[in-house]
């Protein structure tokens, strides 16, 4: 049987022993600002493509092979509300969606901006890395799950548990949150101009949200926190980029943090160190 | 409002007693009595929900920010100079360990202008042809 091409580049001949290799910068580094082997585009070429005969995997393929011609501006019509489009997109690249999308739209991306005219499913910005998305009308449940870098913005009203597991990144709701928003998260931003649903930051470990208005009540270890000037200038900023403003000021936002009375990890880890060693 | 504690301050309570900007390089971070048990320290060597402060950025990673058709750092904003065994390091989350400062390199007296480096090595290293994930491209690639 051929053995696998990683086989071949020797990396599985390291005898691993916990930390095994140690990564230094290198000042003599060159200066780069997209990942080695990402498609070269330009933002001022532009093209269209029309999703209405496709299924998810073709739309997701073709949107490849116009980043590949080094279209960096694409506008995809007749999304149809398929599930799992705009998924993995690894590059730079201007996206215009224009309609709405099903479950775990634009996830896994690293990278693009996204423009979804529509509404758009569960999990929509799953696991994204990098860039931005912005949707313009209402959300489902599990916005941005496990979100770990990037803006992800809906201009209306969200589902339930909006940011569950989140590490990173900032995700904006224009209107209002549901149940159980921020459950177990780990660091990142969340900013609700409307009201938050019952529950919000329930078992967060670390990480801020923000709430305009009304909170129906705080999960377990989340605890009111100290707006700062820094918090003020930051949420002024980023609103903006939005054109989203809130009605009574971001001054008066209600910020919430974790209590950290869940961490545990001095329990834990001097355990595992010690079977480890 | 339904609300369950006090109010909390910004810093996390491992870093409330550090003072000094260089506490994790000069020492081990074993400042309480657990700690000291342990012989770890506890939590995060840096404030992970610091936002950055718009008014440093650097002229690297404003070109970073044009190139990708950003306003702002995105999500650079997480990235925060930490400390690793007694080293300046940048996490980075892509190869899931830590990236280690030159120690040649002078370090600023403050955590945002620090940031801002982390930031700017953090770029340069992941859009590097020597970054571990170029060759776990190549081996693992499905298209």
């Amino acid at each position: 049987m051929k053995q696998h091409i990683s086989h071949e580049m020797g990396m599985h001949t390291e005898q691993l022993a916990g930390r095994t290799q140690q990564r230094f910068f290198s000042p003599e580094e060159e200066e780069n600002f997209v990942y080695p082997g990402s498609f070269d585009v330009d933002f001022n070429k532009r093209t269209e493509l029309d999703a209405g005969p496709l299924d998810a995997k073709q739309i997701n393929l073709k949107l490849r092979e116009l980043m590949s011609q080094g279209y960096g501006t694409i506008v995809l019509k007749n999304p149809g509300a398929k599930h799992g489009v705009a998924v993995g997109i690894l590059n730079r690249l201007q996206l215009y969606i224009e309609g709405s999308l099903g479950y775990f739209g634009c996830g896994l991306i690293d990278g693009p901006n996204i423009r979804i005219k529509g509404r758009v499913g569960w999990s929509c910005g799953e696991n994204m890395m990098a860039g931005t998305i912005i949707v313009e009308k209402n959300a489902g449940s599990t916005f941005g799950a496990a979100l770990r870098g990037g803006d992800l913005v809906c201009l209306g009203d969200v589902g339930a548990r909006t940011g569950i597991d989140m590490k990173g990144g900032t995700i904006i709701v224009g209107g209002r949150t549901g149940a159980f928003s921020g459950f177990m998260m780990q660091r990142g931003r969340m900013v609700v101009l409307g009201d938050a649903g019952k529950n919000l930051g329930d078992s967060m470990y670390d990480g801020t949200i923000y709430v305009g208005g009304k909170i129906a009540d705080l999960g377990v270890d989340a605890v009111p926190g100290e707006m700062t000037d820094l918090d003020v200038a930051w949420l002024n900023r980023k609103l903006k980029l939005y054109g989203l403003e809130t009605p009574n000021g971001v001054e008066n936002m209600t910020k919430i943090v974790a209590g950290k009375k869940l961490w545990n990890y001095d329990n834990l880890e001097p355990s595992e160190k010690k079977i480890v060693l | 409002m339904a609300t369950t504690g006090k109010a909390a301050p910004t810093q996390p309570k491992s870093l409330e007693s550090v003072k000094d900007i260089d506490h994790f390089i000069k020492t081990e971070g074993l400042d309480t009595a657990r700690e000291k048990e342990i012989g770890q320290h506890i939590g995060y060597r840096y404030d992970v929900n610091l936002v950055p402060d718009y008014s440093r950025l650097t002229p690297f990673l404003k070109t970073y920010m044009e190139t990708m058709g950003w306003d702002d750092l995105n999500w650079l904003e997480d990235v925060h100079l930490g400390y690793e065994e007694g080293r300046a390091a940048v996490f980075d989350r892509n190869i899931n360990g830590w990236v280690t400062v030159p120690e040649n390199m002078k370090l600023p007296d403050n955590q945002q202008d620090r940031d801002m480096l982390a930031r700017e090595l953090l770029i340069k290293f992941q859009m590097s042809k020597r970054h571990p994930m170029v060759d776990l491209r190549k081996a693992y690639k499905k298209f």
